[in-house]
C-alpha cells in the first residue's frame, strides 16, 4: 500500500469514532454523549510498528446513501476519497441498527476492520458476541474496544498495521439479494462496464449499480450524461416496484437488515435479562422525561448550574482577587511615578486583573456543560423542548447548538450544521449569537454581584433564560422575514445515559481555562493598553477652569477637613474632565445620545463600543476607566455608585443581546456564505438589544 | 375493535404504550426522509413499541432494534404499522 496508509474511522453518529480517534492518535477532539458532535473531518498522522498511518475521523453516518446534508461530509468522503482501510466503528450495544452501514461498506470492496466499541456496556448487559464467527461472516478482522477507557487500542493498531502490509483479497465478501434484484444489478453492471470499459473493477461496478438502483442522487448525477443508463435504471426500478409492491430502496434496505438480523442470531447470545444493561437509563428517564416533572426539572437543573457558577466561583475568585491586589500593590510601589507606571497599574493590571478573576466561574460553567453533554441529558433536553421550540418555528435539535452557545457562539454557529433544512439552519445561525456565551458571564457576575448581591445567582440564571426567550422571539420574527418555508423532521436517537470519564470532564474544564487565559493575555491585554492610551491622550487639554492654580491655592491654605474635601472634589473633577476630553471620552460622548434613552453614561457607551471586539473587554474597560479616574481598584463598589439598579439591568440586557463579537460575525459570514447575513445579524441584534434595554429601564425605573 | 377495522390506516402515531407494533411501510414522497428512516431500521417487519411521550404528547420515543428513536407525530404518521 502507499505511504502513509489512509485509515478512515467510519461509524454511526455517537458510536464513539471520535473517542477512538483520540485514543489512537492522542488528539483531544471534543466528544459528548449525543449525535453529531463531530461535523468535519479530523486528520492526524501516526506511526505504528513502523507503518506510517494517516487516521481520518469521518463524521458519523447511518448510511452511505441518505443524502441528508448532515451526513454529506461523511458520504462524500467515502465516495470520493477511497481510503486504503476502513475501520468500521460499531456501537456494540446497538448492533441491530449499526450493521446496516456495515453492509454498505462491504459493498465498497475496500479493506475493512470491524471494531466493536463500548464492549464494556455489552458485557455488563450480559451479552456475549462470538467475534470469530462475526469476523468470518463479515470478511474482516474484528477488534473489541472500549475507546473511552483506551482498551483494545493496541490490538486495533496491530490489526491496521497487519492489513496495511498485506495485499487485499481478490474476491471480497458479497451480499446476496433475491433473484430479481440480482438480475437487475447484473444488467445495470453490464451497461456500466460498456460505458466505462476497463475502468471499473467488478466490485466497483456492482457497487455503483446498487447505489444507482437505490436512488443515490450523487452517483446518478455523476452519470447523468448517459441518458440511456438513467432510463434503464428507471425501468428496472419500476419493474421491481411492480413485482414486489415496494420501491427498490426499501427492497435493498430490507435485504440488508435481513442479512444483519440473521447474522446476529448466529453470533450474539443473551445470557441474562436483555433489559438489564440499560435498566438504569429507563429508571432515570422515568424521572427526567416524566411528563409533569420533565420540564420543571430541566429548568431546575439549569438554575442550579448558574447558581453554582456564581456562588461556588466566588470562593476561588476571592483568592485570585487577593493575588491580583498583591501584585498591583507591588508594581505600584516598585515602578517610579510616571506614564509607564500609570500604564501598567491602571491599564494592564486593572484590565487584565479585573478580567482574570472570572476564571473560576468560567471553569465551573464548563464543568456543568461537560456533565450535561457527556451524560446524554442534553439529548433529552432537546426532546423535552422540541414541542415548545417547534411552536416558535425552531427545531428540538436546535437546542444543542443553542446550549453549546452558552460556552461560545462560534462553535454554536458551526453546530447548526446538524440542521438539515437550509432556511431553518440560517435562522438557527442568526439566533445563536443571542445565546449567553461565557464571554458575557464576567459582565453579569460583576453587575449582579454589585447591584443584586442577595440573589446574584438567580439574576445570572434570569439572564440566561432571557437569552433563550430572545432567541425564540427572534425565531418567530425571522420566520416571517426570511422567505420560504419548511423545517426539519425531528429524528433523534436517545443515547443511554453514560458516566462521562473524569478525563474528558477535566479536559473540558482545562480547555476552557486555557482559552480564557489566552483571551485575557491576548485580546484583553492589548485592549486594556489601547483603552488606557485612548483615555490618557491627548494630553494638551484645555480645561474649563485652571485646575492647577485652584488646587495650588487650596493646598496653600491651612489644614482643615474642609480643605481635604475641597481638594478631593477638585481632583476628581479634573480627572473626570480629563477623561471626558480624551479620545475615548470624546468618541463615547459622540455616541452617547443614542444610549441616553437607556440611561447610559458615556462610560457605559465606551464599554459597549470596546465590547464589539470581544465581550470580556467590557469589564476591562470599566476597570481601566475607574482605576484611572477614581484611583479605585474596587470595581464592584465603584460600579454600585455609578448607576441606579434599573440602568444596571438595562445595561446587562443590552450587553446580553447587542451585536455578536468579531469572531462570531466572521463565522456567520463564512457559514451562511453571505456577508449580508452577517451584517443583518449585527443590525438586527443592535435594534433588538436597544428596544429591550429601553423597556427594561422604563419598567425597572418604576419598580426599583 | 376500532383498530382492527382501520388496520389499513394504522400508523406509528397510533401506537399505544402497551401495544406491540410491526413496521409495514413508510408512506412518503420524501426520498431523503425515507432513506433516513430505513437506515435507522424502520423497514418492513421490524418490531416497535412506544416508550414514552414528551410533556405535550409530541414528540415521542419509540423502541426498536434495541435503541430509542425520537420522532414527531407528524413523521410517525407517515409510517404504517400493524399491531400484534
Amino acid at each position: 500500500m502507499k505511504s502513509p496508509v489512509t485509515v478512515a474511522l467510519v461509524g454511526n453518529p455517537n458510536a464513539g469514532s471520535t473517542s477512538l480517534f483520540n485514543a489512537l492518535t492522542g488528539a483531544q477532539s471534543a466528544v459528548a454523549n449525543y449525535q453529531r458532535v463531530t461535523t468535519s473531518l479530523n486528520v492526524r498522522e501516526i506511526t505504528h510498528g513502523g507503518v506510517p498511518l494517516r487516521i481520518v475521523d469521518v463524521p458519523g453516518i447511518f448510511s452511505t446513501s441518505s443524502q441528508s446534508p448532515e451526513e454529506k461530509v461523511g458520504c462524500d468522503y467515502i465516495h470520493g476519497e477511497e481510503p486504503d482501510i476502513i475501520v468500521n466503528v460499531l456501537d456494540a450495544g446497538h448492533l441491530d441498527r449499526s450493521l446496516f452501514l456495515t453492509t454498505q461498506l462491504i459493498e465498497t470492496g475496500l479493506p475493512r476492520i470491524t471494531v466493536l466499541n463500548m464492549m464494556d456496556e455489552v458485557r455488563r448487559a450480559g451479552i456475549r458476541i462470538d467475534t470469530a464467527l462475526l469476523a468470518s461472516a463479515l470478511g474482516s478482522p474484528v477488534v473489541e474496544t472500549c475507546a473511552l477507557k483506551k482498551e483494545g487500542i493496541d490490538a486495533l493498531l496491530d490489526a491496521v498495521a497487519a492489513m496495511a502490509s498485506t495485499t487485499p483479497a481478490a474476491a471480497p465478501l458479497r451480499l446476496h439479494y433475491d433473484s430479481h434484484l440480482e438480475a437487475a444489478i447484473e444488467r445495470v453492471q453490464q451497461h456500466l462496464s460498456k460505458l466505462h470499459p476497463q475502468e471499473l473493477s467488478p466490485v466497483r461496478s456492482r457497487w455503483l449499480a446498487i447505489k444507482m438502483l437505490e436512488g443515490d442522487d450523487e452517483v446518478l448525477r455523476h452519470e447523468s450524461n448517459h441518458v440511456e443508463l438513467v432510463e434503464e435504471i428507471k425501468g428496472e426500478q419500476s419493474a421491481l416496484a411492480h413485482e414486489h409492491d415496494e420501491d427498490t430502496a426499501s427492497l435493498l434496505a430490507s435485504a440488508r437488515f435481513a442479512f444483519s438480523n440473521g447474522l446476529l442470531r448466529e453470533v450474539r447470545q443473551q445470557e441474562s435479562d436483555p433489559t438489564a444493561g440499560f435498566k438504569l437509563t429507563r429508571i432515570l428517564d422515568d424521572f427526567f422525561l416524566n411528563r409533569t416533572l420533565g420540564l420543571p426539572l430541566l429548568l431546575g437543573i439549569l438554575w442550579v448550574m448558574f447558581e453554582a457558577t456564581f456562588s461556588l466561583g466566588a470562593i476561588p475568585t476571592d483568592w485570585i482577587k487577593a493575588g491580583v491586589q498583591l501584585a498591583t500593590d507591588l508594581v505600584d510601589k516598585t515602578l517610579p511615578e510616571g506614564m509607564f507606571h500609570d500604564l501598567v497599574v491602571n491599564g494592564v493590571m486593572a484590565g487584565v486583573g479585573g478580567t482574570i478573576v472570572f476564571l473560576p466561574n468560567i471553569v465551573i460553567l464548563f464543568f456543568f456543560m461537560a456533565i450535561l453533554s457527556g451524560t446524554g441529558y442534553l439529548a433529552r433536553a432537546s426532546f423535552l423542548m422540541d414541542r415548545v421550540m417547534h411552536h416558535f418555528g425552531l427545531h428540538g435539535t436546535t437546542l444543542i447548538p443553542m446550549v453549546a452557545g452558552f460556552g461560545c457562539n462560534v462553535p454554536a454557529v458551526m453546530a447548526t450544521r446538524v440542521i438539515t433544512n437550509k432556511r431553518a439552519r440560517l435562522i438557527a445561525m442568526l439566533i445563536a449569537p443571542f445565546m449567553n456565551c461565557s464571554a458575557r458571564l464576567p459582565v453579569f457576575i460583576l453587575f449582579a454581584g454589585a447591584f443584586f448581591a442577595d440573589m446574584a445567582g438567580t439574576v445570572v440564571f434570569a439572564m440566561y433564560m432571557l437569552s433563550l426567550v430572545a432567541a425564540m422571539v427572534s425565531a418567530v420574527l425571522l420566520n416571517r422575514i426570511i422567505p420560504g418555508s419548511g423545517g426539519d423532521a425531528f429524528v433523534m436517537e436517545l443515547p443511554p445515559y453514560r458516566l462521562p470519564t473524569l478525563h474528558s470532564v477535566l479536559h473540558h474544564m482545562w480547555d476552557s481555562a486555557q482559552g480564557f487565559v489566552a483571551k485575557v493575555t491576548g485580546v484583553i491585554l492589548v485592549g486594556s493598553i489601547v483603552i488606557w492610551f485612548l483615555q490618557e491622550f491627548p494630553r494638551d487639554i484645555t480645561y474649563s477652569q485652571d485646575f492647577e492654580t485652584v488646587i495650588a491655592e487650596q493646598t496653600a491654605l491651612p489644614d482643615s477637613p474642609e480643605k481635604e474635601t475641597a481638594l478631593k472634589t477638585l481632583k476628581s473633577a479634573q480627572a473626570q474632565e480629563k477623561l471626558e476630553k480624551s479620545y475615548l471620552g470624546r468618541s463615547a460622548i459622540a455616541v452617547t445620545p443614542l444610549f441616553q434613552p437607556l440611561g447610559f453614561s458615556w462610560r457605559d457607551s465606551a464599554a459597549i463600543m470596546t465590547g464589539f471586539v470581544a465581550k470580556e473587554v467590557v469589564v476591562a474597560t470599566y476597570a481601566v476607566i475607574y482605576a484611572q479616574e477614581k484611583g479605585s481598584d474596587q470595581l464592584t463598589e465603584t460600579l454600585r455608585g455609578a448607576m441606579p439598579p434599573a440602568t444596571a439591568i438595562a445595561f446587562m440586557i443590552f450587553t446580553l443581546l447587542y451585536a455578536p463579537c468579531l469572531s462570531t460575525i466572521a463565522i456567520i459570514g463564512k457559514e451562511a456564505q453571505s456577508w449580508r447575513w452577517a451584517g443583518f445579524s449585527v443590525a438586527y441584534s443592535l435594534t433588538f438589544a436597544w428596544l429591550l434595554a429601553l423597556a427594561a429601564s422604563r419598567i425597572g425605573g418604576t419598580f426599583l | 375493535m376500532a383498530q382492527q377495522m382501520n388496520s389499513d390506516t394504522l400508523t406509528l402515531a397510533d401506537l399505544r404504550p402497551e401495544q406491540q407494533g410491526e413496521i409495514v411501510k413508510i408512506e412518503t414522497e420524501d426520498g431523503v426522509f425515507k432513506r433516513r428512516m430505513q437506515s435507522l431500521g424502520v423497514v418492513a417487519g421490524t418490531p416497535v413499541t412506544l416508550d414514552r411521550s414528551a410533556p405535550l404528547g409530541d414528540p415521542r420515543i419509540y423502541s426498536l432494534m434495541g435503541y430509542s428513536l425520537g420522532l414527531r407525530n407528524a413523521e410517525a404518521q407517515q409510517i404504517r404499522i400493524r399491531v400484534k
